[in-house]
């Protein structure tokens, strides 16, 4: 299965999504006007990943921002992940938040509350 | 009554103003605008809560702005841009306000304000139970974020939203809404 790899701009976060290894990764910024468009060839691809899923599939989520356009469509991205934990396979989503900063890492906590996949909540230093 | 665009902006204009704009909201200026209140935050070595707290309700505000706009009065069509807002952004000591304008019909009133009154009632934690109920039952609409951009800001801010609607002709008023982001709770 082929992987996506996007790079990030000032809107939007950079993307790998790796079905060899298992390793989904979303960094940067998420803030665009429409981010429906961009978020749908992730959750196409997770769907076809969900399939034939890696052993382990481990989600590195680091935001510095984003917007409530993006927060519908991460959920999507979630729920699909929540199908694959569903199966054989095992996912963890490791969410990255920059020290003191309260309001990222409660924004993980409500997607934690929501999609029932093991998070981790991990601090980085800014 | 009517009210000039232009008598508005002079009384918003308080304070140290890092931002002011009146004209098309569009994708391009959204960017400008952020790049360039990013780079001011910097300036001022601002402390990483507040800059970002700050920068998202920018964000959320400039959005709304550019998701809501819809049409404007016919006699203002001649004068100025087709997608017309204005915005402000304005420091005292370490507070920051964001006010944002557009027109908006009649009949955006009621709804508009019915759900700003619900969302200045509700405490944080119920906010918190607001937001996650619109995030996960509420689908995306093409304008946006389906509804969670108000409530985010309260949220993001612990403050209440101010508005204001102000008659410009019969069928449009012009809907201001300010946003104060303090550095009240914030540890140092």
């Amino acid at each position: 299965m082929q992987s996506i790899d996007i790079e990030g701009t000032s809107k939007t976060p950079t993307v790998n999504l790796n079905a060899e290894n298992g390793l989904i990764e979303i960094n940067g910024r998420s803030i665009p006007e429409n981010s429906v468009e961009f978020y749908k060839p992730l959750v196409d691809w997770l769907e076809e990943y969900k399939k034939l899923p890696a052993e382990k599939t481990t989600v590195n989520i680091q935001l510095e921002y984003f917007n409530t356009s993006s927060s519908k469509c991460i959920l999507d991205v979630f729920k699909k992940l929540e199908d694959i934990n569903k199966g054989d396979a095992e996912v963890v989503i490791n969410w990255h938040y920059e020290e003191d900063d309260e309001d990222m890492l409660e924004a993980g906590e409500d997607y934690e509350s929501i999609i029932r996949v093991p998070f981790k909540m991990i601090e980085v230093a800014e | 009554m009517s009210f000039t665009v232009q008598d508005l902006y002079t009384e918003l204009n308080e304070g140290d103003v890092l931002l002011a704009y009146k004209g098309s909201i569009t994708p391009e200026l959204i960017n400008d605008v952020l790049d360039a209140l990013e780079s001011k935050l910097m300036d001022f070595n601002e402390h990483s809560k507040i800059r970002k707290k700050v920068y998202n309700v920018l964000v959320e505000s400039l959005q709304n702005l550019y998701h809501h706009i819809d049409e404007i009065p016919l006699d203002f069509a001649d004068q100025l841009d087709p997608r017309f807002g204005i915005l402000l952004v304005t420091k005292n000591d370490n507070n920051y306000k964001i006010s944002t304008g557009n027109f908006v019909t009649a009949d955006k009133i009621k709804p508009l304000k019915s759900k700003i009154e619900k969302i200045n009632t509700l405490s944080n934690e119920e906010l918190k139970g607001l937001y996650k109920d619109i995030l996960v039952n509420n689908k995306i609409s093409e304008k946006g974020g389906g509804g969670l951009g108000l409530v985010d800001i309260a949220r993001k801010t612990g403050n209440i939203l101010e508005y204001e609607f102000k008659s410009f002709d019969n069928k449009y008023f012009f809907f201001i809404l300010n946003v104060l982001v303090s550095d009240l709770n914030i540890n140092r």
